[in-house]
């Protein structure tokens, strides 16, 4: 027996058919990275070297004697025409020149090297058990909806994602550190150069405070996304099929509340990079964050430069690999209608 | 095959042994907080053979899906079974544990759903779909794998290549319709749900797929509960029907008994509402709406609304009355008498316009449409005579809610020549006279999304009036009041809002609206499909009065043919973005040119003679 | 067709007019469960506090008036704080400055956001590419990042802070708003006012946004809490009001190194702010499960927000 398709309104037959939608997000998701990349270095350059009107003296400020003040003009180069100066910033960025750092005199790159180690392993460890705990639990909490377990944890979850990082942070230093237990150290100090795996003691509190942090928005998207997959028709036609409760649990719900999660995995990838500035200072901890925050208050702009843009390209490539990741797991999207 | 299964295979239907019984069958809305369960379904009984189809008809609100359900064991969140039996093979699946219950589903009572495309897994390959069912099938994996492919040559899949790989999102609403049969049909369970299956399926789909289900009922001596709105197609399918009513069976019996005579008044309403094909006759809707759960009437449900109303008919509920020996029943204390009235034909209907062709009102001549790169329009020729009904037919997809678009100005991309009272129609909206943009109306279909949910009715139909026309603020009220009256509705809806209204009484307001700036042509999309058929029934006598009245003329758009013989004078079939057939309604569903027209024509079922029979 | 009037009418007697402002029926529904009370009511002691705290303080917040860390007593309250001055004048002081800043910074990005989500829900086209290009570009960086980025060459001054933080809202607000506009444009009856010729304005106005105001009230609410979050943050950091001024964030950095003299100077701030922040999140939750109306799932109504956002792409 044949089929009579319908057609739809908007004759697809006659549309070439895009056979590769993962290339082209790929290549779509590159080309407008790079051209965000490259917009977001035009603003870091404007608002760091441009808008301050004489960028030398706001460096300076009280200090700013003519002498002074003309060497960094010069070491600067702020008495060639804007757009040189930019053009001669980013190809000196391309090739790895970072410039040198206005307070120390040390270059970037040495400077900043080992903090990206530092930062890197804290947002991962925290990005991991952070996203672990919060799955496990929205799953638990969707699949006893209603009980007192889920209530309660919603309710914990609502409380917590209002705090800020820096309020976490003080709460675990005083129960832990300071006033209740003496168990964990305040501050993380690290002997310059060493490995954060040296003393792990060290780590224990940065990571706790970002892991509170980010739970309680990933618990609750997971526990709508699979809420919403099991209140679904394909749930209750797989029910009506005599499934499992196992069966429709795991092979019928949770693929359908994985692309969700993957967004807000994403997010809260993102949301470390800013997170962990609070962090790092407050524990003290040697990476990019403090950097940031020493080199903002002591208007060190190269190095504020570079940070910014560092944490950009993050942005991008996180963006990037949450898109395409979600695009995977959703077969409507990865294999269009033939 | 068990011995009885044998021995109903021999001896064909009616042997006694009765497949699916269901007794005093109760559902409640949940009790909450001391108040009691508020029932939506209540002393429902009924009994299927194996091999027969019972048809179970209802318009919304009757709780026919809430019974399908039920029939499975399952309620949604929110209800609870509250009383009754539902008796498979002499088992009461109300009283079986969970498990036994799980087991049961799928293997011995199965289900096909209403929308297919949502109840498939999208993540789920078809084939992981259809093979779970399979999973506790007797026999090893070849026996499995053999059954599969015996089931897909059975619905009619076994064609398309690479079917298991593929996910359901890649296949048409057809196809995906047959994996629902397949999955409900692969063990061959021994009774089956189907709820709608053939809802948003086109005309010629929608007869495959029925002559699918009525061969596999009839292969496998399944007994098949069959729940639609639709009563042609019970009509086609059905050995026996129930008529259900606020949760209330109103009437049930042999098919061709309950529809030549109807023994209660609303399945009297509702055939009467029921378009025809072969003869133009005066549709007849039913005054008022189904009570909702909760808020029903003492006594019979239906007596506000009856026709055939007594005093008595307040002081509880009619018992079930038998009306003949072949288990034709009806809830009605008058239920023979009505049964004995003469066929509920309605009378023909006065078609106003004459055969010779009035002066055109609107003139299309070689219009295309484009929709981005590709054209969906090809070259349509046709006109509407002035004050008369042009009906535009064909299946979704063939270009016919695109036309209207065009018409009306929401679609700027197309070319060719329009003109309207003789003068040329500009493409968009903007490029229109404001008198030109008075004159032609528009009403969609979906009767939810047509009307601002935050203002008031008064404040809705006044709305084209203020952008039109310069009258006081007392000016503008009196036509407000005049074109609710014109569609039927109170003065004291002005200041309602639309979520306090009905479908049918928001789908009025839309017609308020476009009628209010008194327009010579009027669009109509679709505007009936998503009401029920008796509701459809007053929208349509409405519209053939106001063009009596005003000499309005009407674009019609629909897929429902039968609709076209009752309203319209002259059809256009559309398929593709092409125009088969035009022509006066007698002389094309009489005599079709064309063979799409043709097809289309035989299939669409029809109230009278059932599939399967000689 | 008379009795179908009469039934209408019947069953909907009484509810014709209660209904012209759909803020505050929601509120008002909102308040009245359990969270929206609760919320509500913190919130409500919070900004109690910093509004009449300068008023009844007993001491100056920026005389020395005691020890470094002096422990509570009767003349203090809650001691004093790494200076000497005292703990509790400066708590009371410390709120207003935060909350005003956080609304300016709220409004700003809220109403931007909005009028750039709506028009590129409503125009589509090339506008509506070039404002979601726009709002990835701006999402490309963290607020708190973009904030000290101008901060740092521009110095901390508080219409910089607000603006920062400000435009740092738009983006997500833009999202939020044009997938419900995209929602509320696809309905007929905002085709039924383009038919007759309706310029966009007066479509906008009267037909897209007043279907808009719950998703604009649960936006307000969570981007308030999120600018009290970055503003005392920033202010945490030493990038906020600059000592000696009084600011929340800024006395819980201050006082840091004594929390084990008198945990008082940190205490005090800390859980004014989580209160805060906790009460107006329960009652922006509150708010939008009050908003979804009968029939719908009021499960994280919050979420659906985001995930619709991010579905819009």
């Amino acid at each position: 027996m044949t089929d009579v398709t319908a057609p739809a309104e908007v004759v697809r037959a006659e549309r070439p058919r895009k056979a590769h939608p993962f290339r082209d997000v790929l290549i779509k998701r590159l080309g407008f990275g790079v051209l965000t990349l490259f917009i977001v270095s035009i603003l870091v350059f404007v608002a760091t070297q441009i808008l301050p009107g004489n960028a030398a003296s706001a460096v300076l400020q009280n200090t700013a004697t003519p002498a002074r003040l003309h060497a960094l003009e010069l070491q600067m180069h702020l008495n060639r025409p804007a757009v040189a100066q930019y053009w001669s910033w980013l190809i000196g960025l391309l090739h790895g020149k970072l410039g040198t750092s206005l307070v120390s005199g040390a270059s970037v790159t040495s400077l900043i090297g080992g903090r990206i180690v530092n930062t890197a392993v804290l947002m991962l460890l925290a990005g991991v058990i952070g996203t672990v705990i919060g799955v496990a639990l929205g799953m638990l909490a969707a699949a006893r909806r209603d009980s007192w377990l889920d209530h309660g944890l919603s309710v914990v979850a609502l409380a917590v994602t209002a705090l800020p990082e820096f309020v976490v942070a003080m709460a675990l230093v005083v129960v832990f550190a300071a006033l209740l237990w003496h168990i964990l150290p305040a501050v993380s100090v690290f002997p310059p150069g060493a490995s954060p795996w040296s003393s792990p003691s060290l780590l224990v509190l940065p990571v706790a405070t970002l892991v509170i942090v980010i739970v309680p928005y990933t618990f609750r998207m997971m526990r709508a996304a699979m809420i919403d997959a099991l209140e679904s028709d394909y749930v209750e036609m797989a029910r009506l099929k005599g499934m499992s409760r196992w069966r429709v649990l795991a092979v019928h719900a949770l693929p359908n509340a994985i692309a969700p999660t993957i967004q807000v995995i994403g997010l809260n990838f993102l949301y470390l990079a800013g997170g962990v500035v609070v962090v790092e200072y407050v524990f003290n901890y040697p990476g990019l964050g403090q950097a940031l925050v020493n080199a903002v208050s002591d208007r060190d702009i190269p190095v504020i430069q570079f940070i910014v843009l560092l944490l950009a390209a993050f942005y991008v490539a996180v963006n990037i690999a949450t898109d395409l990741i979600s695009l995977a797991a959703t077969p409507r999207r990865r294999l269009p209608r033939s | 095959m068990t011995s009885d299964e044998v021995s109903s295979a021999v001896s064909g239907n009616g042997d006694g042994r009765v497949r699916l019984q269901v007794d005093e069958l109760q559902v409640l809305r949940a009790p909450a907080r001391g108040r009691s369960g508020i029932d939506v379904l209540d002393e429902v009984s009924f009994h299927v053979q194996p091999g027969q189809v019972l048809g179970l008809v209802g318009e919304s609100g009757s709780g026919k899906t809430t019974m399908a359900l039920a029939l499975l064991g399952h309620v949604r969140r929110g209800l609870v079974i509250g009383g009754g039996k539902i008796l498979v093979d002499g088992q009461d699946i109300l009283s079986m544990t969970k498990r036994d219950l799980q087991r049961l589903r799928g293997r011995r009572v199965a289900y096909v759903p209403q929308d297919p495309s949502s109840a498939l897994n999208p993540t789920l390959k078809i084939g992981t779909q259809l093979r779970e069912v399979l999973a506790s099938y007797e026999g090893d994996q070849q026996a499995r794998d053999e059954r599969l492919r015996e089931m897909l040559v059975e619905v009619g899949l076994s064609t398309v290549p690479g079917i298991l790989e593929k996910y359901p999102h890649q296949l048409s609403g057809g196809q995906q319709q047959r994996v629902g049969l397949a999955m409900a049909f692969a063990c061959r369970p021994q009774l089956i749900v189907l709820d709608e299956p053939t809802t948003g399926l086109d005309v010629t789909t929608q007869r495959r797929v029925l002559e699918t289900i009525r061969d596999l009922c009839r292969t496998y001596q399944v007994a098949a509960v069959y729940i639609s709105h639709d009563l042609a197609v019970v009509a086609e399918i059905a050995d026996h029907v129930a008529v259900m009513y606020a949760g209330r069976l109103a009437e049930v019996g042999p098919a061709r008994e309950v529809f030549d005579t109807p023994a209660h008044p609303y399945s009297r309403g509702l055939l009467r509402a029921v378009p025809s094909l072969d003869r133009s006759h005066v549709l007849t809707g039913l005054a008022g709406h189904p009570p909702r759960p909760g808020s029903r009437p003492p006594g019979c449900f239906f007596q506000p609304r009856c026709e055939f109303a007594l005093p008595a008919c307040e002081e509880g509920q009619p018992p079930l009355v038998q009306v003949s020996d072949s288990g034709h029943s009806a809830r009605c204390i008058r239920a023979v008498e009505v049964a004995g009235l003469s066929q509920p034909a309605g009378a023909a209907a006065a078609r106003p316009a004459s055969a010779e062709a009035e002066a055109a009102l609107l003139e299309v001549r070689a219009l295309s449409a484009t929709y981005g790169p590709a054209t969906v329009l090809h070259e349509l020729t046709l006109s509407v005579p002035d004050r008369q009904c042009v009906a535009v037919v064909g299946m979704s997809g063939s270009g016919k809610t695109t036309l209207a678009r065009c018409l009306v100005g929401l679609h700027p991309t197309w070319s060719g020549d329009v003109s309207f009272a003789g003068k040329p129609l500009a493409r968009g909206i903007r490029r229109r006279s404001d008198e030109q943009l008075r004159r032609i109306q528009y009403v969609s279909q979906n009767p939810y999304m047509s009307l601002n949910p935050r203002r008031t009715v008064g404040q809705i139909v006044e709305q084209p009036l203020a952008h039109f026309e310069r009258l006081s603020a007392s000016g503008r009220q009196e036509r407000v009041v005049e074109a609710l009256t014109s569609a039927a509705l109170r003065e004291s809806f002005v200041d309602l809002y639309p979520d306090q209204l009905s479908g049918g009484e928001r789908q009025r307001v839309a017609i308020a609206r476009a009628l209010v700036v008194r327009p010579d042509l009027m669009v109509c999309d679709e505007i009936t499909s998503a009401l029920d058929v008796s509701v459809q029934a007053a929208i349509i006598e409405l519209l053939r009065g106001l063009q009596a009245e005003r000499g309005l003329s009407l674009i019609f758009i629909t897929h429902n043919l039968p609709l076209v013989r009752s309203i319209a004078d002259q059809v256009v079939v559309m398929n593709g973005g092409r125009i088969c057939e035009t022509g006066t309604v007698g002389q094309v569903l009489q005599n079709p040119k064309d063979s799409y027209t043709a097809q289309l024509l035989a299939d669409v079922p029809k109230l009278t003679t059932p599939v399967g029979e000689a | 067709m008379a009795s179908n009037a009469a039934l209408a009418v019947l069953q909907t007697a009484g509810r014709g007019r209660a209904r012209r402002r759909e803020w505050a029926t929601v509120l008002s529904r909102a308040v009245r469960t359990p969270r929206g009370a609760t919320g509500l009511s913190i919130v409500g002691v919070v900004v109690l506090i910093a509004a009449i705290g300068p008023a009844v303080a007993p001491y100056s917040s920026t005389e020395f008036v005691t020890a470094p860390f002096a422990n509570p007593s009767a003349a203090f309250w809650l001691g004093g704080d790494t200076l000497g001055r005292d703990v509790l004048s400066r708590t009371l002081d410390g709120g207003w400055e935060l909350l005003l800043m956080a609304a300016a910074a709220t409004l700003l990005g809220v109403v931007a956001g909005a009028i750039c989500g709506v028009s590129a829900a409503y125009f589509g086209g090339r506008w509506d590419t070039l404002i979601m290009r726009i709002v990835d570009i701006v999402l490309a960086f963290p607020q708190l990042v973009f904030a000290l980025l101008l901060v740092s060459v521009l110095g901390p001054k508080i219409w910089l802070i607000i603006l920062a933080v400000g435009i740092s809202h738009a983006p997500q607000v833009a999202r939020v708003t044009r997938a419900a506009a995209l929602d509320v444009c696809e309905r007929d009856f905002v085709r039924a006012a383009q038919i007759l010729g309706m310029p966009a304005r007066q479509v906008l106005r009267k037909e897209v946004l007043p279907n808009l105001t719950s998703v604009l009230m649960v936006e307000l609410g969570l981007r308030l809490t999120y600018s009290i979050l970055v503003i005392a943050g920033l202010s945490f950091l030493g990038f906020g009001l600059q000592p000696p001024a009084a600011s929340w964030g800024l006395m819980i950095n201050e006082n840091r190194i004594g929390l084990v003299a008198n945990p008082w100077g940190v205490l005090a701030p800390v859980l004014l702010i989580a209160a805060l922040t906790i009460g107006m999140n329960t009652l922006t939750d509150a708010i939008a499960r009050a908003s979804l109306g009968v029939g719908r799932q009021a499960d994280d109504a919050l979420l659906a927000g985001i995930s619709a956002a991010g579905a819009a792409q």
